[in-house]
């Protein structure tokens, strides 16, 4: 069997001022995205991402919480992003999320994302989300639901993946 | 060094360095498919990573699991562990095991038919230190098919792991699930050196 190099450091974002959305628009030529982003939140509020600044009811997902006393779920559909966690984070807070957009150029399918984030001061999340379109994903935006800035230092990387 | 300055020189970007995660092999499917295999697995890595969409070719509302086996081992050396959460018309939370089994069900990243056609699950397995010959081999599972139906298809999240009670080093894996594998359906296996 062949063997290709591949996990390829696509871009890194690292906030020096506040901000209120972070975007990724030049990635091609890979099967899947992988997003590690670790934002700073100066208010309560949930982590988001569209694509292809889709701002139309496409967006829907599933979700599993552990919360430290009980594990629960929930879903959203007909949404206008994907909402990658379920109760609001603080500031003081540290969560991080781990985003595998998977075969986000395939024209035949929708496009999934399997997201995993935690939030040691209050949760862990396992989240499947799905964005109703065959168009390929060419550019994420990250924001905050609440429509507030992302604080000073924190940092978005995209890695891509791409198969054999 | 040369390839780093050619690059430089031509205005594009350096080419990215080597790194430890490699493609192996990608099965996607041109028309529907009832297994998948990938076989003669070197011994060159320290672990696999399979990523996948799928969708099963069975009229249902429920997502649909993908099954795992290895080296055509078909006696009863498998068990499987998984929380997960379904939604439809409901959202309930679920945790179960299963001991002595043929096969690995993974919870729960193939998609049925009764879903929108260009609607797929999707998954990443890991399997680890596939090569050991001096322990059992784990798998771990993330995975996952939405519906965006709040009543009648029942969307899923799984988080599972699986046990092969086998010293052998894995050579090769097949994954099925309840029925073909349809058109699109796409699966790739990397490898991790450690």
């Amino acid at each position: 069997m062949a063997a290709g190099s591949t996990y390829t450091p696509i871009a890194t974002t690292t906030l020096g001022s506040a901000q209120a959305t972070v975007s990724f628009n030049s990635f091609s030529g890979y099967t899947d995205i992988y997003a590690v982003c670790a934002p700073l939140f100066g208010s309560t509020s949930n982590f988001q991402m569209t694509f292809n600044s889709d701002s139309g009811s496409n967006y829907s997902n599933t979700i599993l919480v552990g919360n430290g006393s009980t594990a629960v779920s929930d879903r959203q559909s007909n949404q206008t992003r994907i909402v990658a966690g379920y109760n609001g984070t603080s500031s003081s807070q540290k969560p991080m999320y781990q985003i595998s957009l998977m075969n986000y150029a395939n024209t035949s399918t929708y496009k999934t994302a399997l997201i995993r984030a935690n939030n040691a001061g209050s949760e862990t999340i396992a989240q499947v989300g799905l964005w109703r379109s065959t168009s390929a994903i060419t550019s994420i935006q990250f924001a905050m639901q609440n429509g507030d800035n992302f604080q000073t230092g924190s940092t978005f990387t995209l890695y891509g993946i791409q198969a054999a | 060094m040369l390839n780093v300055i050619s690059g430089l020189l031509s205005g594009g970007a350096a080419p990215a360095a080597a790194t430890s995660y490699e493609s192996i092999a990608t099965v996607t499917l041109g028309s529907d498919q009832t297994e998948i295999n990938f076989t003669s697995i070197a011994s060159t890595w320290k672990h696999l990573q399979i990523r996948y969409v799928a969708k099963a070719n069975v009229g249902s509302n429920y997502a649909q699991s993908i099954s795992m086996r290895f080296n055509s081992d078909t006696g009863t050396n498998y068990s499987r562990h998984a929380i997960a959460a379904y939604t439809g018309g409901y959202a309930s939370t679920t945790s179960f095991g299963d001991a002595s089994q043929n096969i690995i069900n993974l919870f729960s990243g193939a998609s049925s038919t009764n879903w929108n056609a260009s609607t797929f699950g999707a998954g990443i397995i890991d399997i680890l230190d596939y090569q050991n010959t001096n322990k059992y081999k784990t798998v771990r599972s993330l995975a996952g098919a939405e519906s965006n139906d709040a009543s009648t298809l029942v969307s899923t999240l799984g988080l599972s792991s699986g046990l092969w009670q086998s010293t052998s080093a894995i050579t090769s894996i097949t994954l099925t699930s309840n029925a073909a594998f349809k058109q699109y359906s796409s699966f790739a296996l990397y490898g991790i050196k450690g």
